[in-house]
């Protein structure tokens, strides 16, 4: 071996190098700056000019923000405190309306001595969502979710609790309708009884069981009307129903969608286009002027609960379209598995097929909940008091005519933090969906 | 493609073919729109056979195979499988295809599931079996195709010929009395074929009815009772592995094979 080495080996270190450190505009915050934002001239001047433009933002928005007044009665107190402490004609910020208004911005017309219902049904929201949104948590929870609809709307609207009870037990009604029909007669008559039921259960039942219940016991909070739901209160209630109600709708319209059956295709295709194909604000001044007609005269229908069932139509068909996207991401294969195993078509849906399908569809079906939240103050156009119905109507009075910005600024930020905070889960479930089935 | 890659002995006491018959196809025609993929496809397997089914692609094997589970509907003729016809009643459709198991040329397996839940998700929901029974069953398999070890790991993580032995096991915790294999080796790097092979070389010498769409030429002398080859959607030839190699009728087989053992 030695022998070979000296005749081969052309060059032999003797003493080894010590580590050192780069040069001095290689390393730390000089190289990233370097590199990230003057790597050339075009790079540079985009920087520089991106630098001016956010100086030229803030040294706007700042006096406004530093100056701005928090305690004051009416628009023009405002005016006087600014001019009294940093001069007139500074710019500056009459957050006093908010301090003033805040709960009406929040609640609407709810009673006063009442806003603790909201609250709490807010507190019983975020309960119930809890256990569907983390896995980690505890599964017995979710019977809370089960029933957090009927709480909710108990403690939001008050009246007698037998009322939610026993639509409540419409839904067991159904439940013990497919399982008996499931023992004796086919899937589909099943199916069928599921849904006949518990329609026949609420129409020709529900009303007097509930009413002989109410009279025995009056248990329940005081009512209050659907005119007196208003502000933050009434956008997260009519967004959050409809998110609800939208996915499950949705998922069966995508099914349908896919569906060999040819009716069950076609009334799916003809929903889904037809509700697309108008705008949202078409369908809330439908809500409002003409499903009265298709009601059995007499009926009072609430104008909150038209608005929902409208909204949730409208978005289950684009959180269809989305779920379709990732049914038909799906390899063929993976229909194939499940069939040749002898699963049954609703089992391969909701084992194999659609928690592979919906994950694909998060970021689509999140978006879509996203623009479903913001949309949610279109009821303003039919007379409903959302943040910015009542945004007119506190600058309707003589102490805040005149004030936009501040409360578009706060009724901003409230959407602003449910809409990130979607996006945010939205991210975090894509994440540990991709880590756990890599 | 060599002429015989299994280099094992084969133990063939179980390997007896009764005279039960598991599957009776009559008269059976497939047409894909107006192309017609199958014609006239008579073909009787008694309990025990082990087939291969060979011929170029397009020849309608891999069709053939699909329709007696129902991935695929025929049109005209009937297949009987243990006594049952297939016809569109779904609850006849649903007892076939849980007492058949089926392997696919890409696996199939479910990737949001682990090797455990791939394995034991058909009998918990279709056979009702408890999951603790169910998973012991699961682990009797996965060690019988040698990777009990990851059964909590995900398809994604395994090897390619990893994934074809889960999806054998799977397709066994259902018990099947018949096993359908569709070209299983053929999305394999060749050394991960070999594995795979011994998998369904062990089945067979247990006395599994098999029923193997592949090119694995090797396979089908030491294992197969009866190789059929088909052409254009029909069964042009049937016979025994060693007449079926050695002394081939047709022209379109004796083609066939110069093709795939020439070189």
């Amino acid at each position: 071996m030695s022998d070979t080495n000296a005749q081969s080996v052309g060059f032999v270190r003797d003493k080894m190098l010590p580590e050192s450190a780069p040069p001095t505009l290689e390393r730390g915050v000089v190289k990233w700056i370097r590199e990230n934002l003057f790597s050339s001239v075009l790079n540079s001047v985009l920087t520089l000019g991106s630098i001016y433009v956010i100086y030229w933002i803030v040294a706007h928005l700042y006096p406004w923000l530093a100056n701005s007044v928090w305690s004051a009665s009416s628009l023009n107190e405002c005016r006087e405190i600014r001019d009294a402490t940093v001069g007139p004609g500074v710019p500056s910020a009459c957050f006093a309306v908010i301090t003033d208004r805040w709960e009406q911005l929040l609640f609407g017309f709810y009673p006063n001595d009442a806003y603790w219902r909201p609250v709490m049904a807010l507190v019983a929201f975020l309960v119930a969502i809890a256990p569907v949104l983390f896995v980690s948590l505890p599964r017995k929870l979710l019977w809370f979710s089960a029933a957090s609809p009927f709480v909710m709307f108990s403690l939001l609207w008050g009246g007698s609790i037998w009322g939610p009870i026993t639509v409540a037990v419409g839904f067991g009604v159904g439940y013990a309708a497919f399982v008996l029909l499931g023992r004796v007669a086919g899937a589909l008559v099943s199916v069928l009884g599921s849904i006949i039921a518990p329609v026949l259960f609420w129409m020709f039942l529900a009303g007097p069981i509930a009413g002989a219940l109410t009279a025995v016991a009056p248990i329940g909070l005081p009512f209050v009307e659907s005119r007196s739901f208003g502000g933050f209160t009434l956008s997260v209630i009519i967004g959050v129903s409809g998110i609800v109600l939208s996915m499950p709708l949705g998922i069966l319209l995508a099914l349908g969608r896919q569906s060999d059956l040819f009716i069950i295709n076609k009334v799916s295709v003809a929903f889904i286009e037809v509700i697309r194909g108008v705008p949202l604000i078409v369908w809330l001044f439908t809500a409002q002027l003409i499903l009265g007609y298709f009601l059995p005269p007499g009926t009072t229908f609430d104008l909150t609960l038209r608005v929902i069932i409208m909204v949730t139509l409208f978005s289950s068909a684009y959180i269809a379209e989305v779920v379709r996207g990732g049914l038909a991401a799906l390899p063929k294969g993976q229909y194939e598995g499940a069939d040749s195993l002898g699963l049954d078509y609703w089992q391969s849906m909701r084992l194999i097929i659609l928690p592979q399908a919906l994950k694909i569809s998060i970021p689509g079906i999140v978006n879509t909940f996203i623009g479903l939240f913001k949309d949610t103050t279109l009821v303003v156009f039919i007379g409903l008091f959302d943040p910015i119905g009542l945004s007119n109507a506190i600058r309707a009075s003589t102490d805040w005519n005149g004030i936009y910005w501040e409360l578009f600024v706060f009724i901003g930020l409230l959407f602003f933090i449910f809409c990130y905070s979607m996006g945010r889960y939205s991210l975090f479930l894509e994440r540990k969906l991709q880590r756990e089935n890599r | 493609m060599s002429e015989l890659a299994i280099d094992r002995d084969i133990d063939r006491s179980h390997m007896t073919v009764s005279d039960e018959v598991a599957i009776q196809i009559d008269q059976m025609n497939k047409w894909f729109g107006t192309f017609h993929v199958l014609r006239d496809i008579n073909l009787t397997v008694y309990r025990g056979e082990r087939i291969v089914i060979c011929g170029p692609s397009g020849s309608g094997k891999s069709t053939l195979i699909r329709c007696i589970n129902r991935l695929e509907e025929h049109q005209a003729g009937t297949i009987m499988v243990d006594g049952t016809e297939l016809s569109s009643d779904l609850k006849n459709i649903d007892k076939i295809r849980s007492e058949v198991g089926m392997c696919f040329q890409h696996f199939n397996l479910f990737p949001h599931l682990t090797i455990l839940e791939n394995c034991t998700l058909a009998p918990i929901w279709v056979r009702k079996t408890p999951k603790k029974e169910a998973e012991e069953t699961a682990m009797h398999f996965l060690e019988k195709v040698k990777i009990p070890e990851q059964a909590n790991k995900y398809p994604g993580q395994l090897s390619g010929g990893q994934q074809q032995r889960v999806a054998i096991a799977r397709s066994l915790c259902m018990k099947p009395r018949i096993m359908l294999f569709d070209e299983p080796t053929s999305a394999l790097d060749p050394e991960m074929i070999k594995e795979v092979l011994d998998t369904m070389i062990e089945l067979a010498e247990e006395g599994m009815t098999m029923l193997c769409v592949t090119h694995e030429m090797g396979f089908a002398q030491a294992v197969a009772n009866r190789v059929i080859f088909m052409d254009q959607g029909q069964i042009v030839e049937q016979n025994e592995p060693k007449e079926f190699f050695n002394n081939p009728q047709s022209d379109r087989t004796k083609l066939f094979l110069s093709q795939i053992l020439g070189h």
